[in-house]
This record gives structure tokens, sequence and C-alpha cells, in this order.
């Protein structure tokens, strides 16, 4: 069993099935990647495969760079300024990062989801007209069909069907949320990421969210960053569990691999006191 | 026993200090009522001034009042606004905002006779525009902008980072969250602000004096002269020419500036109630 000094950079993550050798076999193929605050090196060594059409936990403790890793997979970081990434994030094989990536292009196929629903101050319907319009679709049938298909794969075209001009404001919480789904769904991502999703929300609303993400999971890829170790054992397929040991010093990546792996017979003893509630 | 009767001083004291200023409010409105509602008529409203004596009505200094306030608002909504999505949105936050922030805040604390004094010696004296609305307008402007930007950005910077995040992360482009999401968001706050600068406008006394000239006059291009309400009424007291009309007109400026601010109220309670 390694210990706990984190800096050291033999630090080295516990794996239940082997990385893949191809970029191609996964959505995003992350090796060797450190990312920077200014000057605090906030995440290190960070390896993780995330494959595609399935759903993908990471969890950890508050602060263990869970999130931070999550915004770095559509460059969501790049709007804060001083932020920098070292390594290798590929998508779909391709460098994220690279020369000529244009940021909104990446965002628009990695689409996101966050811990507070953010409807726009518009109605249900502009809600999830937003993204197709931004491409230039404005066919009036058109759009009425990616709505409700939208918000049919939302779980949410029932409760709002006959009220889509609506203010999106105006429905509750657990609405607006699976209404934020609809509107990234509209864009047809091909991920989906997701910070926190349920934390602000009522459970039959969690509930409904939880369906949907095994739903649609075979068309899109899912990655939900999640404090509720039930959450990540009932939908995930493959966790990663994050942790900063000591403040002030970069997170790491302590475990990953098949979620039944890892909550059944976790390999590392800080995984194990985590999902048995030892700390966190 | 102590305790309690400092308690009751205290509060005694604070409530004499808000009982006074209710009371000047009070007093200044009623005044203003009392004298100025007797010579409100249509006819009042809707007349010209007649005779030396300036009897009859304030309708072209009503006219006038409107026109400068609508014109100066036109020049500097436009301008203001975009200099506030510049800073709040645009512009790499450091020194050089710092310093266009405290500039803009020096500005909006200037005294108006200040400001008036310059718009003469700029816009008149200098490049040669004739005494008239278009003048005003702009020497309004000066007053209006720093506050009509510092509003506005005030109201952009109030729009929550989910909110943006939700747009990025749809893959719009920056003008894009801006236009679509951020303003229509800002947009109650801003309207707030436009409408208090508007109120400011329409009672404006000094600038208006020294550049929009003081002929009776309905203006009809920018560059026509007129009398606004406040210089109509500064006019008629210093004098003495006619304090009735002068009451009455200070009872209609105040109900003008009283509609401002009850608009600006209405639009950010009717907003607030959606967020």
């Amino acid at each position: 069993m390694e210990e706990t000094n984190v800096t050291n950079k033999l630090h080295r993550t516990a794996y239940n099935e082997p990385l893949v050798d191809s970029p191609d076999e996964a959505a995003f193929f992350v090796r060797d990647l450190d990312f920077w605050y200014g000057d605090f090196n906030a995440l290190t060594d960070i390896s993780v495969d995330v494959k595609s059409h399935a759903i993908t936990a990471f969890i950890g403790p508050s602060g263990c760079g869970k999130t931070t890793f999550l915004r770095c997979m559509n460059r969501m970081n790049d709007l804060i300024a001083g932020t920098r990434v070292e390594g290798t994030m590929l998508f779909d094989s391709a460098d994220i990062y690279g020369p000529g990536v244009d940021p909104v292009d990446l965002r628009r196929r990695v689409g996101m989801i966050f811990q507070q629903p953010n409807p726009f101050p518009q109605s249900i319907y502009d809600n999830v007209a937003y993204g197709p319009r931004l491409q230039g679709i404005h066919n009036k049938s058109e759009l009425d069909h990616i709505v409700e298909s939208a918000l049919k794969r939302a779980n949410l075209w029932k409760e709002v069907s006959g009220n889509l001009g609506k203010s999106g404001l105006a429905i509750s919480g657990g609405q607006q949320q699976r209404l934020c789904i609809a509107r990234v769904l509209a864009v047809q991502p091909d991920v989906l990421l997701m910070d926190e999703p349920c934390s602000a929300i009522d459970p039959t609303s969690v509930q409904k969210i939880e369906d949907l993400m095994v739903e649609i999971k075979e068309q899109v890829t899912i990655v939900i960053v999640t404090h509720n170790m039930q959450q990540a054992a009932r939908v995930s397929d493959y966790t990663s569990f994050f942790l900063q040991e000591v403040a002030g010093e970069p997170a790491v990546l302590v475990e990953s691999g098949k979620t039944n792996g890892i909550f059944t017979s976790p390999v590392d003893k800080r995984t194990e006191d985590y999902i048995t509630g030892r700390f966190g | 026993m102590h305790k309690n009767t400092s308690n009751k001083i205290a509060l005694g004291v604070l409530w004499g200090a808000a009982m006074i200023t209710v009371a000047m409010f009070a007093i200044i409105i009623l005044y203003i009522i009392v004298r100025g509602i007797g010579v409100i008529s249509p006819a009042f409203i809707f007349t010209w001034p007649k005779g030396v004596n300036s009897e009859g009505g304030i309708w072209p200094t009503i006219v006038s009042t409107l026109y400068v306030t609508g014109l100066s608002m036109i020049i500097t909504t436009p301008i203001a606004v975009l200099a506030a999505v510049y800073l709040a949105e645009y512009a790499k936050q450091g020194r050089i905002v710092t310093i266009i922030r405290y500039a803009a805040d020096s500005l909006s604390s200037v005294p108006s006779i200040v400001m008036g004094l310059f718009g003469f010696a700029f816009f008149v004296e200098t490049l040669g525009i004739p005494l008239s609305m278009l003048s005003a307008s702009m020497a309004l402007s000066l007053l209006m902008m720093p506050i009509i930007m510092r509003t506005t950005e005030e109201a952009i910077r109030a729009v929550p980072r989910y909110i943006r995040w939700g747009s990025y992360g749809l893959g719009a482009t920056k003008w894009q969250t801006v236009s679509k999401v951020v303003l229509p968001w800002a947009m109650p706050r801003m309207i707030t602000g436009l409408v208090l600068a508007m109120g400011r406008a329409v009672g404006e006394t000094a600038v208006v004096f020294y550049t929009m000239g003081q002929a009776i006059n309905l203006p009809v291009t920018p560059l026509d002269s007129g009398r606004s309400m406040p210089v109509h009424l500064y006019l008629l007291a210093v004098e003495g020419i006619n304090m009735k009309a002068a009451y009455g007109t200070a009872f209609l400026l105040m109900v003008l500036i009283f509609a401002f601010n009850m608009i600006a109220r209405w639009i950010s309670k009717k907003y607030r109630k959606v967020d």
C-alpha cells in the first residue's frame, strides 16, 4: 500500500481494469494531466479513460478537484483567468488543447449541466431552442420538433407541454434542472458533463434525472460529478475517486475503473475509507 | 432600569432623526402642492405664456423639457451602455479600468453649473453649435453618461456566473452570450438606471440654462432653441414676474420626476418577482 505523500511524482493511480492503449478506445483519453490556477497546482498526474456510451462518476470530498477536472473536459476553465493545463487530454482522439481548437465548437459537442439550475430569462421553448438557434436553425417546425424531443428525453415534456411559453424561471428547481438538460440535449452533444446536477433539487426530480441518464447513455456519453455515493453506485458504469490529502497540495486520482469493482473491492485503502463513509 | 432608560433615549433620538427627514420631505412637497395645484388646469398645461408677465400656460417649456431629455437619452444611452458592456465584459480588469471607473464617478459629481459652463464653452463657442436642443442635450449627456454607464455596469456584473456558463456550455460565443443572455438578464436593472437618469435630466437647470437659450419657443429641429421647465421656473421666480405660474411649473416638474421614479420602481419590482 502506497503511503500518503501526494506530492511524490511516483504517485500512481490504482485501476481495476487496465487503461486503454489507443485513444480511439475511449471518448476521453487523459494522460499525465496537471492543472494550475495561477501558481497553484490543483491537479496532478491524472490519467484516466472516459468510455463512450457509458456513465462515469467522479467522486471525492469537497475541494478534491473533481469539478475542476470536469471543467477541463470542455475547456470551461478557460473562462477563469490564469488557468493552465499540461499533459494529454484527447477527445475523440483529438487534442482539445491543441492549436486551432475552438473552445466554442468543443462545448457544442461536450455540453455541461451545472449544480445550480440556470435557465435563461426566457420561455421554456426559447430556452431549449437557444442552442439550435445559435447554430442557425430558425425553421419553426424544425425547432418545434427539436424542442419537443429534447424535452421528452429530459423527462420534462409531460409536465410542461401545455405551457411552453411560460418563463423558464417560473418552474420548480427540479424542473429547471431538467429544462437545462433538455437545453443541452437540443444541440445533440456527444458528451454530457454534469456537475453535481442533483444537489440542489427535490427527490422526485433526482429520480427523473437518474432515469433519463440511463435512458440516454446509449446516445450520449455522460460524466457526472457527485457527492452522493449511492447515486454514483446506482447510475454509473465507471467511477473515478479524486482526493486532495493535504490542503495546498495538488489533488490526485486515487482509484479509477468499473463502478462495481470500486464499490465492492476497492484496491486503495483511501478509496475504501471514503466509500464506507470514514471521511469526506 | 439604567439600561432601559438609555435604550429609550437612543430610540427617541433615532426616531426623531427619522421624523425630521420625513417632515422636511413632507413640508416641501406639501408647500409646492398647496401653492401650485390651484394653478394647474388644461389651459396652463397646453397653452403658451402670454405678455410680459407670462400669464397663460407653459406648453412650450414642457415640450422643450421632454425634447431635450429625449434627445440626450438618444445620444447618451448607446454610448454609455456599450461602454458599460466593454468595461464589465471585455476590458482586462486592471489599472485602466479602475481609472475609467474613477473618472466616471468623479464626472458624475462635478457640479452641474460647471458642466453647463463647459458645455457652453465647448459646444456653443468652440464648435459653433447654436444655443439649442442639440447643445443642451450634449451637455446633459456629459452629466448622464457616467450615471448610466455605472448603473448599467453594476447591472451586468450582477448577472450570476452560472447563467453565463449555461450559455457558454451550449457553444455560444462571448458576444452571443452577452447579447442574448447577459443583457436581457440585466435589463430590468439597466432600465431602472435609465429612468432615474431621465428624471435627473428633466430636473436639470444649470446645464440647460447655459446651452439651450431662454427663448420661449416650441422646438422642432434639434437646432431650435427653447426654454425648459426648470429654467422657466427660475426666470419667473428670480425676477418675481409671476409666482403663481412658477409654483404651477414647480408642481408639474415634481409630478414628472415623481412619475419617472415610480416607473423605475415599477419596472424593478415587476421583474424581481421572476428571479
